[in-house]
Formats: C-alpha cells, sequence, structure tokens
C-alpha cells in the first residue's frame, strides 16, 4: 500500500460503481483506526505529520467513494474523462424542458409557502436521481459508455442541486 | 505512546506507566476538570468539594487575580474588574459584541479580539480564560499528584476557527499541553454511549450558558461519527437571564442602571430562572443602589412568553442539522441534554416535542462535557489498550472559502466535512504581468463575504510575470484534527514556486504565548527555563520510548542495518542532550531524532494500512 494508490486501492475494493457500502465503511473505519491523529496524540512531529496525511487521504476516499454522484465522477476521472470539464455545458433538449418545469414547481410552491408540495417534489426528484444512479451503474459497470456516463454524471449533478433549492425554500418558510 | 500499535493478537504489549490527562470543559458560566483514574472518569473538586469552577475571574489593583467562587461573590460590587462569560468574548472583536453597553465592562477595541480594561490593567479575553485554566490545572495536580501530560479541552461544536484558536492559545498560555480541542456535544456523547452502550443515531442538544449546539451523531461500536452540527455561538442560558432582566427592568419602570445594579439584577434573575425549574413562580426582590426597591412575582407563564423566541431560535439549528444530516427527527434513536440551561422545563418540553420523544437527562448535564473529555484524554494520552478504545471522527461546523471578485464567497470546504480534511483550488492571474495575488479567507454559510467572518489576509508575491489567466496558484485548505485551519498557496507554473503559510489572524505565534508566559512571570524567568528544559526533557523521554518500542516491534523488518544505525545514533544523541541542562540543545536533538526516523516511521504507517486490510478480508471470511 503506498500513500498514492487511487481510492478503491487504498480500500482494497474492486473499481466498480457498484459497491457494497458496509464493505466501503467497514475499511474506512479500520484504516482510520490505524492512521486517524488520535492514534498520535502523544507522538513525535514526524509521526503526527503523517498520520494527518494519511487521516485526511483516507477521509477524502471515503467521501469520494461513498456518494454515489462523486463516485461517479471519480471512476471516470480514472478512465481519463473529467464529466465536469468546461467544454460540457449543454442539456440534450428534453432534459431543458423538464428542468423548466421542476423549476417553475418549486417556484411555484415557494411563492405559496407550501411546505407540504415541497416536499412532495423532493421527493419525486429524488426518485429521479436514484433512477439515474441506476443508469449510471450501467453505463459504467455493463456498457462501459463512459460518455452517456459523464452525461448521465451532469444531469444528476443537476438533480442534487434542485433538491438543495428545495431544502434551502423550506428552510426559509420555516425560520419566517 | 501512542506510536503504530500493531501487536500480534495474543502478543501482550509491555504496559506502561499511567500518564495524568484530564479533560476540562471551559464553560460559559462554569467551567470543570474530570479525569480517568482506575477506569473511571471523575470530575476532580476543589478542597471544599465543590465541582464547579464558577467561570468569573476579578482583577485588583494589586495584581491579585481572584477565579470561582471568590471573584463571583464580588462581582455585584466590583463589576467593572470582575470578568463573567469572558467565553462570549473570544476570538471577537468590538464590532461582533452587538450593543457593548449590555455588558458593564470597559472594552479596549484591539486589532483581532476585543480586550478589557480593569485595575490590573488590559486584559485579552484569551488571558482570563487562561486564569480559568491555571486555577483548574492547578486543582487537578494536587488532586492527581503529578505533573499533568496533557489536557482535552472542550469547545461548543459550533466555535468558529478564530474561537478555537483563542481557546487553544489560552490553554498553552496557561501552560497545558493540548491533546485535542474536542467539541462539547461529541465530548458528551463519548461520556452517555459509553456509559450506556448505545447504537444509532443520537442527537445531543447543548444550551450552555453562552452557546447553543446542535449535534447529529452516529454510533457504531467503538466509532462516534458526528453527521451534522450546527448552533449559535451567541445563545445560552445567558440570554434568558437577560430577558427576566429586561422585564424586571420595564415592570419597575427603572430608570438607567449603573454597572454595580446591572449585575445585582442580573443575578436576581438568573436566581428567578433556576427556581421556575422546580416551582411556578419566583420572587424577586432587591434594594438598587438609588433606593429603589423592587419586589416582583415571576410566573411559569410569563417567563414562557418572555422567553419564547430564544426556545424557538434552537430549533431552527436543529431542522438545520438533521437536514445536512439527511435525516428526519423520528430517525433519531435518543436526545441527549448536556447544559445547565436544559433543565428548563420550557425546553426539555420543546424538544420532546420536536423529536416526538423524552430527552435522556441521565446525567448530570453540568457534568457530562467534562466526563466525557477526560474520557477522551485517557484515550489520547495511551492509557487504553487499542482493543477497548474508540474512534472520534468530528466534522467543521461552518464553511470555509475564500473571497473572490465581486465579494464573494467561494466555499473551498463544505461544513460538516469530516476531519482532517485538505482541499486545494486553483486561481490564475487577472492582468498581464501581474507578480502577487491577495487572498482573503472567510469561513461562514452566507454568499457575501461581508457576512461571513474574516479569518485572515495575506499576499502570494514573487509569481513570475506572465500574460493574464497563465499562472496557476493552487491555494490548499488544511484542517487538523482540533478543527484548526492553515492555509498555504503556491505558484507552479514554469517550474518557479513562491508558496506560503498562513495560520487565521486570531492565533497567536509562539513567539507571542512565549512573550505572554513571560509578562505574567515577569520575576520568574528561572521558572521559565526550569519548566522549558524539564518540558523538553518529557518530550525527549517519550520520544526514544516511542522509538525504542518502534524499533524493536518493526526494526528488523523495516530498517537495513545502515539505518538502524543511523536512527540509534540519533538517540544516543538526544540522550546525552538531555543529561545537559541546555532546553533548547535537547529540542534540536528532538528534532535531529524525528527527521532520522521520517522514512521508517512512513514505511510503519504503510505496513499498518495494509494490516489493516488483510485484517479486513479475515473478518469477511470469518462472516
Amino acid at each position: 500500500m503506498d500513500f498514492h494508490a487511487n481510492h478503491f486501492q487504498l480500500f482494497d475494493l474492486p473499481a466498480h460503481f457498484r459497491l457494497d457500502t458496509d464493505e466501503l465503511e467497514a475499511a474506512y473505519r479500520k484504516l482510520q483506526n490505524e492512521v486517524h491523529p488520535d492514534r498520535f496524540a502523544a507522538a513525535g512531529e514526524t509521526e503526527k505529520r503523517l498520520s494527518m496525511q494519511w487521516a485526511t487521504k483516507v477521509n477524502e476516499a471515503f467521501q469520494t467513494l461513498k456518494k454515489p454522484l462523486a463516485r461517479g465522477t471519480y471512476l471516470l476521472h480514472l478512465h481519463g474523462i473529467e464529466a465536469f470539464s468546461e467544454k460540457h455545458t449543454s442539456f440534450p433538449p428534453d432534459f431543458l424542458m423538464q428542468q423548466m418545469e421542476w423549476r417553475e414547481a418549486i417556484g411555484d410552491a415557494r411563492q405559496a409557502r407550501d411546505i407540504g408540495a415541497l416536499d412532495k417534489l423532493a421527493r419525486q426528484l429524488r426518485a429521479e436521481a436514484k433512477r439515474m444512479e441506476e443508469q449510471l451503474a450501467v453505463e459504467l459497470d455493463d456498457k462501459k459508455d463512459y460518455e452517456a456516463a459523464a452525461a448521465t454524471a451532469r444531469k444528476l449533478k443537476f438533480m442534487h442541486r434542485l433538491i438543495e433549492e428545495i431544502g434551502d425554500a423550506q428552510e426559509e418558510i420555516e425560520n419566517a | 505512546m501512542a506510536l503504530l500499535q500493531i501487536s500480534e493478537p495474543g502478543m501482550s504489549t509491555a504496559p506502561h506507566q499511567h500518564r495524568l490527562a484530564v479533560g476540562i470543559d471551559l464553560g460559559t458560566t462554569n467551567s470543570l476538570v474530570a479525569s480517568v483514574q482506575s477506569a473511571l472518569a471523575r470530575v476532580l473538586d476543589d478542597e471544599r468539594g465543590r465541582s464547579l469552577l464558577p467561570s468569573v475571574v476579578r482583577y485588583l489593583a494589586d495584581g491579585r487575580v481572584e477565579v470561582g467562587y471568590d471573584a463571583q461573590a464580588r462581582q455585584s460590587e466590583d463589576p467593572h474588574n470582575t470578568i463573567v462569560s469572558v467565553k462570549r468574548f473570544m476570538g471577537r472583536g468590538l464590532a461582533d459584541l452587538g450593543d457593548p453597553g449590555r455588558y458593564p465592562y470597559k472594552f479596549v477595541d484591539a486589532p483581532g479580539m476585543v480586550q478589557l480594561s480593569t485595575a490590573a490593567g488590559s486584559k485579552s479575553p484569551v488571558e482570563v480564560s487562561a486564569d480559568i485554566l491555571k486555577a483548574l490545572r492547578d486543582r487537578a495536580e494536587r488532586g492527581l499528584g503529578g505533573e499533568l501530560v496533557g489536557a482535552v479541552i472542550t469547545v461548543p461544536a459550533y466555535f468558529d476557527d478564530a474561537q478555537r484558536q483563542a481557546t487553544k492559545d489560552a490553554a498553552r498560555l496557561a501552560g497545558l499541553n493540548v491533546l485535542r480541542l474536542l467539541s462539547e456535544p461529541t465530548a458528551a456523547a463519548i461520556a452517555y454511549g459509553l456509559d450506556n452502550a448505545a447504537e444509532g443515531v443520537y442527537a445531543v442538544y447543548d444550551l450552555g450558558g453562552g452557546t447553543f449546539d446542535i449535534s447529529i451523531l452516529k454510533l457504531t461500536r467503538g466509532v462516534f461519527e458526528v453527521l451534522a452540527t450546527n448552533g449559535d455561538s451567541a445563545l445560552g442560558g445567558d440570554d434568558f437571564d437577560q430577558r427576566v432582566f429586561c422585564w424586571i427592568v420595564e415592570q419597575s419602570h427603572l430608570t438607567p442602571l449603573n454597572a454595580r445594579d446591572t449585575r445585582l439584577l442580573l443575578t436576581r434573575a438568573r436566581e428567578a430562572k433556576e427556581q421556575l425549574t422546580e416551582h411556578d413562580e419566583a420572587r424577586i426582590t432587591a434594594l438598587l443602589s438609588t433606593g429603589e426597591l423592587v419586589d416582583l412575582n415571576l410566573t411559569t407563564t410569563i417567563f414562557h412568553e418572555i422567553t419564547a423566541t430564544l426556545v424557538n431560535k434552537t430549533l431552527a439549528p436543529t431542522r438545520k442539522a438533521l437536514r445536512d444530516a439527511g435525516l428526519a427527527p423520528e430517525d433519531v434513536k435518543g436526545v441527549v441534554m448536556v447544559g445547565g440551561a436544559t433543565r428548563m422545563p420550557c425546553i426539555r418540553h420543546a424538544v420532546g416535542e420536536f423529536f416526538g420523544q423524552t430527552p435522556l437527562t441521565n446525567l448530570d448535564p453540568d457534568k457530562v462535557v467534562a466526563l466525557g473529555a477526560a474520557m477522551q484524554a485517557d484515550v489520547l494520552a495511551g492509557n487504553r489498550a487499542q482493543e477497548d478504545d474508540w474512534l472520534l471522527l468530528d466534522v467543521i461546523p461552518l464553511s470555509l472559502g475564500l473571497e473572490t471578485m465581486g465579494g464573494l464567497s467561494e466555499k473551498v470546504i463544505p461544513r460538516n466535512t469530516t476531519i482532517p480534511v485538505a482541499r486545494a483550488q486553483e486561481f490564475t492571474t487577472f492582468k498581464d504581468g501581474q507578480t502577487a495575488m491577495g487572498f482573503h479567507v472567510v469561513q461562514g454559510e452566507r454568499e457575501l463575504v461581508s457576512d461571513c467572518r474574516s479569518l485572515a489576509r495575506f499576499e502570494l508575491r514573487g509569481i513570475p510575470p506572465m500574460v493574464a489567466g497563465a499562472a496557476r496558484v493552487r491555494v490548499t485548505f488544511q484542517v487538523d484534527a482540533d478543527g484548526l485551519l492553515s492555509v498555504s498557496a503556491r505558484e507552479q507554473t514554469s517550474g518557479v514556486e513562491a508558496a506560503i503559510t498562513v495560520k487565521p489572524s486570531y492565533g497567536l505565534s509562539d513567539d507571542e504565548i512565549a512573550g505572554m508566559l513571560q509578562d505574567a512571570n515577569a520575576h520568574a524567568e528561572e521558572d521559565m527555563k526550569a519548566r522549558a528544559l524539564n518540558e523538553q526533557r518529557v518530550e525527549g523521554k517519550s520520544l526514544i520510548e516511542a522509538t525504542r518500542a518502534a524499533l524493536e516491534q518493526d526494526g528488523d523488518e523495516q530498517l537495513d542495518a545502515g539505518e538502524r544505525a543511523a536512527i540509534e545514533e540519533k538517540i544516543a544523541e538526544l540522550e546525552a542532550s538531555m543529561a545537559g541542562e541546555d532546553h533548547l540543545a535537547i529540542k534540536r536533538a528532538v528534532e535531529a531524532l524525528n527527521q532520522a526516523t521520517s522514512d521508517f516511521a512512513a514505511r510503519r504507517m504503510d505496513a499498518s494500512v495494509k494490516k489493516a486490510l488483510r485484517g479486513h478480508k479475515l473478518d469477511e471470511i470469518s462472516l
């Protein structure tokens, strides 16, 4: 094991999008147990520094692999594709239409201060995001169609942003 | 010594001496110190059997300093020189205090942090806090009968970088070796979780004297993982007192009060609030220096009315923390109540209603943080075997970012990221031939930099002149396990590198701390030297112990004869220097040994990571 291993190698997991999260968590805890700065609170400076670097790396790797979008983006990066580079900025027309409808629905519910409607929208968008994650799994693990996967990842990121907007709107209403 | 402990199963490691380590709850209203002895955490009392130390410091003109109950007893009579709730001023400038008129102090605006003018001169909140910590250190060293190896100091989870830095500085100024800054709700979770063998998702609702925190934690066997935290670092029991105080002033039609009467009525307000915990009404009487007599009856109903907005102010961050954790109130298995202010029935009721369950109050809300901190100190000092200790994974409470064009904050590390963490972002030049770049580091959730807390400003100079947009300046944020930030910037094109590392502006440098220590002990230079020598010898000794243990365990496997000899040589040199009286020579030898073992340490770290994963596979097979 060396410090420059990729995130999957670090946790000794196959580089697949479909991932056993329990296994990931177990490996994460096991590693953090060895390298965390709390294990070196009374150690020399060299070891403290090393421990912080390792713990930082293990955290980064875990956060990346834990979240489906980040994991997918990272897998694409390992295959030499940057899903979020500046050259990709546009969505296909049907998705654009769909996103306009969602935006409108959020705007309406926000205006009406209708938390229930926002909840319903959030559930709907989360289900849609889930579907995209399954699509990502097929494109990355089965078809190995990385360009298609990159396009799906971009859509998924957009969904996350919408879901976040709903949360912000709810917070605004609750705290008013 | 916590060098990598990777002994084979069944192989016992040599028992070592129990190291004296304490946990300190440095509270707004009261502070406590606790320690683990014979595997049991307990709060250390003063010689009169009292566990709490009121966080009150009184400065006298002759240079004497009173801390705790003595100071508290004089606060009405000597309000300007008796500092209470100093925690509210930690890492804060005058502009942050809102209306300074509501405090009976003479504030002095100083760069970075406000200072308080007293009979003994100007005091920074760091110095005042250090005096409280010194009193606790003395109590612990007397009680435990020896010098402390280190301390875990708790801070509100919602403390920002400036407030954490200030707390760490105060501890160093008090002569404490800080093993870790620990979030208060996390400390409470340790005490609670270990006592109750709890598993699952827990919320810790911590309303102290001056701060409010809510943390959502996941407890799994041996791991405490903070999922999200939120709060208000300027909301606490004090604010309830303040509301009652305002009510008294309004009801009694009082004219502007002097500092002494303000203090007196604030004390009466607090007493009334405490009485309402057990009773339905409280009588408030006071004779003011003007001869006016206050005589009022405060009922529970009125109290609820005047404090309802404060209770609600705690629920908004609670909702936010749950949302950040991706959970709903019903996902929470238990709600642990921490902080004296959670004794108020109205708080228990509101929290119970929000989570749909009766909050857990079986641990003393005043002591639970100190007890948890003591347990963590025991682990960090290496007093527990690795099989029965635990791992803490905490987060940063507030996003960290940089100012970009238009006064906007670009987030580099979002809130609730597990620490330690490092993130880098690239920036480029705006003009042709630009050779310097200015950076402004901020903390907070708002989009406008002016709404966030400014942590540091620095410039990177010596960038080679290039056309606009060609330079590649990589800015790296590193947050350590204490939640403290350091920032570095590096230009990385054309082989020319310029780099700088900054600590946020409120942090004191080592020289400043040394200077303050010297000022405090103007006549004790000899003591200072003796202390420094002692500290270096302790450090040298523990490093040698650790290195020898490491050599014994892995030396044959990881080192060739030459490498091993080089390390042995540095050990011998360190030992020789420790026999002398020159603390700087010991320090140099410690550094040299650290340097000499750095490859060895890296190899051992790699090996232990490998080993951890092998173990992981074995577990799978045995399932």
